[in-house]
This record gives C-alpha cells, sequence and structure tokens, in this order.
C-alpha cells in the first residue's frame, strides 16, 4: 500500500461563466522518502490538486479518491482531517511572507502549531520551536524565536515555513513553489535543506514547480500537467532525456539550452497561449498549441497510458505513434537541448 | 574594459555613481540616522547594439541602478552621461528629451499598466506627452506597434485585465518602442511569466533588438536567461559591481567567488549534469546594506576570504583573462571553490560548502522530537 495514493481526483468550481475543470483525472502514489515532481504552468492545475489533497479546496465540487495510509481524506470529517493536516501532511506555501501571520512571533506560530497536535507543556513546545529553527539554519535561534516575520528575510522566513511544515515529522510534504520567491543562491540554500532532511527522516515531498531545474535537482518521478490533465507520467531521467509528450518537449526547448554549443541559439516557445479551463479545446486539450498536431487529435482525447509497452511505468497522453515520438524527440527535438 | 568593446563610444557612461537613501528618525525634525547604501560607487559603460546583463541578489542595487541611469531617481554621488552628454542633472526639456532615448519595461506586467486605461491610451500616452502625434496619425502608430510587438491591432480599444500576462508584458513593449528610444532597460521583463511565454518574449526582445539598434540594459536574477541575451554581465552584490565580463567567459570561468557560488547555485534542467557538478551554498544573508562590511564586502561569506579581504576593498580591475573582477583572490580557471578554505573567522554566516552528495551536516542538536 502506498503512503499517499491519489485516484482520479477532480476538482471542478462552478462559477457565472461555467465550470472551471481546475482538475480533471489526477492519480498519482507516493512511497515514503520518494519525491514526485508536479510541473506544468500557471493554470494547469498543480496548485489545486494539493490543496484538494488538504481538504483546502474550497468551493470546489471534489471527486475521486485521495487514500492516505488506506484512508480516504475526501470522506473524512473536517475534526479527522484536522488530525491529519499539519502533523501528517504538511505543506510549505509559495510566498512566506503571506503565509505567516504578521502580528505574532515566528515562535508563537510553531508553537501553535504544536500545541495543536501535541499535549506538551507551552515551555516543551517552545523549546521544541528553538530547536527546530536551529535546525533549519537560523542562527541564534533562542533570540529570533521571538522576531515578527518582517523582522525575517524572504530566506529565513521561508526556512521558519519549513521548520513549522516539519514541527511534527509527518510522513508528507507538500512545497507548492518553495522557491518561486527566492533568489537562486537561497534557493540553493532552501533546496539542500530539504533534501537533508529528507534524507534524516524519510518523508516523502510532492514539489510543484514550474521550474524544471528544480524537478531535475530533486523529484524521483515527474508528473506533467496540462490544462487541469496529467499528460505525462514518468521517471526523472526519462522525463529530461526522453520524454514522450509535445507540451514536455515544448518546456524543455523554450528554455535557454544549458549546453555550451548552444549558448545564444534562439529560444523556441510553445506558440499561443494556455487554454482556458472553462472551455477546453475538444479533443487533446494540448492540440492548438501543438506543432505536431493531426486529424484525430482535435476529434478524441488521448488517454493516459504507456506508449512502450517496454516501460509500463512511462504515461503519457498522447496520439502520436511510439515510432513517431522517438524520431521526432531524437531528430528534432534533443539536438536543440 | 574587455578587449571587444575597445575604442568604441559608450552609449552610456556611469562614473562613480553612488545612491543613498537616507533612513530618518523624528516627525518635524527629521534627522539622518542612516544611510542604506544601495548603490556604492559603479562605474559601468554601456555600448551601442549590445545587451548588458546585471545580475545579483535581491538587494543588490541592480534595480536601483537601471532607476538611476533612467533618471527616475536621482544620483547622490557622480555623473552619468548619455550618448556623451551629461545627464546627471537635467531638468525640465532637456530631462524630457532624454526620456525619449531611454525608456524602461518593468517586471510586473499587472501593476505596471493602469487598469482603467484602454491599451491604445498606454501605448499611446508617449506620443502625447512629447507631442508627436494625435488623432488618426496616433492610432495608427499604435496599431503598427502593438502589430510589431504581435498583438492583435484589433484590440486597441481593450483594457489591460482583457490579457494575459505574456501579452501584458508585450504591451509594456510596445510602449516603451514607442519613442523609438536607444536605450531600453528591462528589469526582470521575464520573471513574472511562464516559461512557455517567457520564451516568446525573449524571443520578441530580440528581433526588436537586431529591427530597431536597440541597446538592453537587461537585469534578471534568473542567470540562464541573462546568459541567453546577454554580451556582457555585470555581476553586483552590495552596491557594487563586482565582476564585469563576457556572457560566455563568465558563465565558463567566473573570476570573482560570489559570481562562482552564484553560478553554481543555479539549478540546471539536466539531471545528469546537475548531480555531477558541485554546488557552492552560501549561507547566511547579504548583509545589511546599511552598514556594509569593511574591506571586501563579500568578505563575511567568501569561501576564500583572508584577512587581506577584511582590511583593504579591492578595486575592479583587469584580470588575466581580460574581464574585470573585484578580489583579492580571484579564482583560478579549474580552480575548485567547493575545496577552498577561508583563512578568516566567520561569524554565522559562515560559509558551508557542500557538494550535492554530503548530508552529514546538519546541526549537531537533537532532532525535531525527542520522541
Amino acid at each position: 500500500m502506498a503512503l499517499l495514493e491519489v485516484r482520479d481526483l477532480r476538482v471542478h468550481f462552478e462559477t457565472d461563466d461555467g465550470v472551471v475543470r481546475a482538475v480533471d483525472g489526477v492519480s498519482f502514489s507516493l512511497e515514503p522518502g520518494q519525491t514526485l515532481g508536479i510541473v506544468g504552468e500557471s493554470g494547469s492545475g498543480k496548485s489545486v490538486t494539493n490543496l484538494a489533497i488538504m481538504g483546502l479546496a474550497r468551493g470546489g465540487r471534489i471527486s475521486g479518491e485521495v487514500l492516505f495510509q488506506g484512508k480516504d481524506l475526501l470522506k473524512m470529517h473536517t475534526a479527522e482531517l484536522r488530525a491529519i493536516r499539519g502533523k501528517q501532511i504538511a505543506m510549505i506555501f509559495q510566498d512566506p511572507l503571506s503565509s505567516l501571520h504578521p502580528y505574532y512571533k515566528v515562535g508563537a506560530q510553531i508553537t501553535e502549531m504544536i500545541l495543536a497536535h501535541e499535549k506538551v507543556s507551552k515551555k516543551d513546545a517552545h523549546d521544541r520551536a528553538v530547536d527546530l529553527l536551529r535546525l533549519v539554519g537560523i542562527s541564534r535561534p533562542e533570540r529570533r524565536v521571538d522576531d515578527y516575520p518582517h523582522q525575517f528575510s524572504g530566506g529565513m522566513r521561508q526556512r521558519a515555513m519549513i521548520a513549522m511544515a516539519l514541527a511534527l515529522d509527518p510522513a508528507v510534504l507538500i512545497a507548492d513553489e518553495p522557491t518561486t520567491a527566492l533568489d537562486v543562491t537561497v534557493q540553493a540554500q532552501v533546496l539542500d535543506l530539504i533534501e537533508r532532511l529528507q534524507e534524516e527522516f524519510g518523508t516523502a515531498i510532492i514539489v510543484i514547480t514550474h521550474d524544471l531545474g528544480v524537478v531535475a535537482d530533486m523529484a524521483d518521478e515527474v508528473l506533467v500537467m496540462y490544462g487541469g490533465k496529467p499528460v505525462e507520467v514518468t521517471d526523472r531521467r526519462t522525463a529530461y532525456y526522453g520524454p514522450h509528450m509535445p507540451y514536455t518537449w515544448g518546456l524543455l526547448q523554450s528554455l535557454p539550452s544549458t549546453g555550451a554549443e548552444h549558448t545564444g541559439d534562439r529560444l523556441l516557445p510553445i506558440k499561443g497561449m494556455p487554454p482556458s479551463l472553462i472551455h477546453l479545446p475538444s479533443g487533446c486539450s494540448f492540440s492548438p498549441r501543438c506543432p505536431y498536431v493531426f486529424e484525430l487529435c482535435t476529434r478524441e482525447e488521448p488517454k493516459l497510458l504507456p506508449a512502450d509497452p517496454q516501460k509500463p511505468e512511462h504515461l503519457s497522453a498522447c496520439h502520436l505513434s511510439l515510432d513517431d515520438k522517438e524520431r521526432i524527440w531524437q531528430q528534432e527535438v534533443a539536438p536543440t537541448r | 574594459m574587455s578587449a571587444s568593446t575597445e575604442g568604441r563610444e559608450p552609449l552610456v557612461r556611469l562614473t562613480g555613481v553612488k545612491k543613498y537613501f537616507p533612513i530618518t528618525q523624528g516627525i518635524i525634525f527629521r534627522r539622518e540616522v542612516g544611510r542604506v547604501h544601495a548603490v556604492d560607487g559603479v562605474d559601468l559603460e554601456v555600448f551601442p547594439g549590445e545587451t548588458l546583463g546585471v545580475v545579483g541578489e535581491t538587494g543588490c542595487g541592480k534595480s536601483t541602478l537601471a532607476r538611476l541611469v533612467a533618471r527616475l531617481l536621482p544620483v547622490t554621488e557622480g555623473s552619468i552621461e548619455f550618448d556623451g552628454q551629461d545627464i546627471t542633472d537635467l531638468k525640465g526639456n532637456g530631462l524630457r528629451a532624454m526620456r525619449r532615448e531611454v525608456q524602461m519595461i518593468f517586471q510586473d506586467p499587472y501593476s505596471s499598466l493602469n487598469p482603467r486605461k484602454r491599451v491604445g491610451a498606454i501605448i499611446g500616452d508617449p506620443f502625447d506627452i512629447h507631442g508627436i502625434a494625435e488623432g488618426k496619425e496616433r492610432k495608427k502608430r499604435v496599431q503598427e506597434l502593438m502589430e510589431t510587438v504581435g498583438l492583435n491591432p484589433e484590440h486597441y480599444n481593450r483594457f489591460p485585465a482583457e490579457f494575459s500576462g505574456g501579452q501584458r508584458q508585450r504591451i509594456g513593449v510596445a510602449r516603451a518602442l514607442a519613442l523609438r528610444p536607444k536605450l531600453i532597460i528591462c528589469d526582470e521583463p521575464v520573471s513574472a511569466l511562464d516559461v512557455s511565454i517567457q520564451a516568446q518574449v525573449i524571443n520578441l526582445l530580440e528581433d526588436l533588438q537586431e529591427e530597431f539598434h536597440l541597446t538592453y540594459v537587461f537585469i534578471a536574477h534568473d542567470l540562464s536567461v541573462v546568459r541567453h541575451v546577454s554580451d556582457r554581465v555585470a555581476v553586483m552584490y552590495l552596491g557594487k559591481v563586482v565582476e564585469l565580463a563576457d556572457a560566455k567567459r563568465l558563465y565558463a570561468e567566473p573570476k570573482h567567488p560570489y559570481s562562482g557560488a552564484l553560478l553554481s547555485a543555479v539549478p540546471v534542467p539536466d539531471p545528469d549534469k546537475i548531480h555531477e557538478r558541485k554546488r557552492v551554498i552560501l549561507l547566511g544573508d547579504v548583509p545589511s546594506p546599511i552598514d556594509p562590511p569593511s574591506g571586501c564586502r563579500f568578505h563575511p561569506r567568501c569561501p576564500k576570504a583572508q584577512q587581506r579581504c577584511v582590511d583593504e576593498e579591492p578595486p575592479l580591475e583587469l584580470k588575466a583573462s581580460g574581464d574585470l573582477a573585484a578580489c583579492h583572490f580571484p579564482l583560478e580557471p579549474g580552480e575548485d571553490l567547493a575545496d577552498a578554505k577561508p583563512g578568516i573567522e566567520q561569524d554565522a554566516a559562515t560559509v558551508a560548502v557542500a557538494g550535492v552528495t554530503s548530508g552529514t551536516d546538519l546541526a549537531p542538536d537533537e532532532p525535531p522530537h525527542p520522541a
């Protein structure tokens, strides 16, 4: 039994303009110590997926199953869910300034989290908050614990968030764009910290990001989302060295090349823009932007299936034949990387 | 200056430019109690037709520098020349004329466009301000601009809210282009955009540069984007330029330890490469620009710092490769910053140099649980 298993998760929001299909059929499973990277553009449904897992996608019509240690989180009562949220499944949000309360001391916010879940004295909780801040590399934690969030720099706030998320040694850590608001040097510190803590405590991590560099660094498995649907699921190396889905190719080609021989080459962006989640294109939702589109693509929606029978773990949602996929990748996409 | 730029007249020349923001106390009699040294003595030249990248962490003064060049902020000390003319203290009509030549593209395509104005008015505003075109002529020119940047000219009467992030950034580009400037300062022009859209905007900027012979000062914290667009790159740290080099050379062989650490921190979208290289992790944060460290400002975080770095400030000078760096102990080609040991005591902000494989130097304290 997987630690966390998501089956056919759908989150739809009713709006005046129609139904927004923010997440439409996402499935994945996560083992202890494993890292899953969820990649996609804004509006691809990656954040909503994780809010739904945590029971935070308010106002949405949610269907499917989210099995945590065999129990379905979506069917739980609020009180049961509250016992799991924060303690077993913790979350790091993108913007540390708006996710810390500006009126409360950093230490008090960490302490509150510990007191909410465990029967310990205030003093013990406070001491643990100090230890946690030290663990995430904040100097003089016994003094900084009484600082307010505005007295922390961006990187320190993010580290305080991590300290809070790790306070109760969660089994699953969901990091939603954990480093997007940070400088590269601080980003390196934070990623390094998350990785080391994972090694130490065996936490399973879901990292949501649009930065393919972060995924290349951290993830074991990669899930690519487009228009609320998963379009490719594979292991990290395959995602970068042999992906099957034209959208994944497009993402890789949009980046400035890493090879010295290609420096200054023209970038190859994906044409057009992400679709509206209310009026998704018929057939494959990527078809209007796909350079390899053919008749079937606009008629029928491709299913998320293994394209190569030899690699049943590598799923992609695309009508192109395996031969075409491999030929296009090797001849057209890979040489530009 | 590096060899490739010798003997050419710069379009912009900054000499000893400083910008201090006063910190005051008191309500009626405001006393100055300190100064933020945002930009602290920058000498820089920008040559016609080139793209000069400016990189550095938050708070290193790169945006302030951009605003000084655009004369959106007055300089505290030093001088700025544009096209051979001293623009440091320009006022009135002179300043207005200069503004036609220097335009800016801002980071956030949401807050840099007035949400209550139509696109036509936003892009056409420069024509009104400078009295260049009105009526039908103005509309025609605005629509031409919209076409140039890849917007549908029929959307002339739409509001910014009706456009996506990438399209809004194109509106910003069209507005900057309206007066046919010589220099465009791009302050994080693609940071707020998705990767696929980011590539579209970068390509657009490159095309426009060729078509209109533009010069760019390109500020970004995404180092791979800067490498892609820039001819030369200036690395800034705490208000100073610490390295100024040809883009290719900088990325291949950084001279300043700060540039080296910065570059090693960039996550490369390539699983094999990212795991074979060593990542140098600078601990701690950038020190406060109110009271910057003595000597070399990077010494409290530098893996190569020696006593000399504390006592003596290194000048920005020519190093062996023909590039400029401000360091007493620049990196040699092939030198591994991860093996360096500082020769001085560094406090809380000690530099920990971690290869990606090391996972041992967690704080020696107990785990968060005494469980």
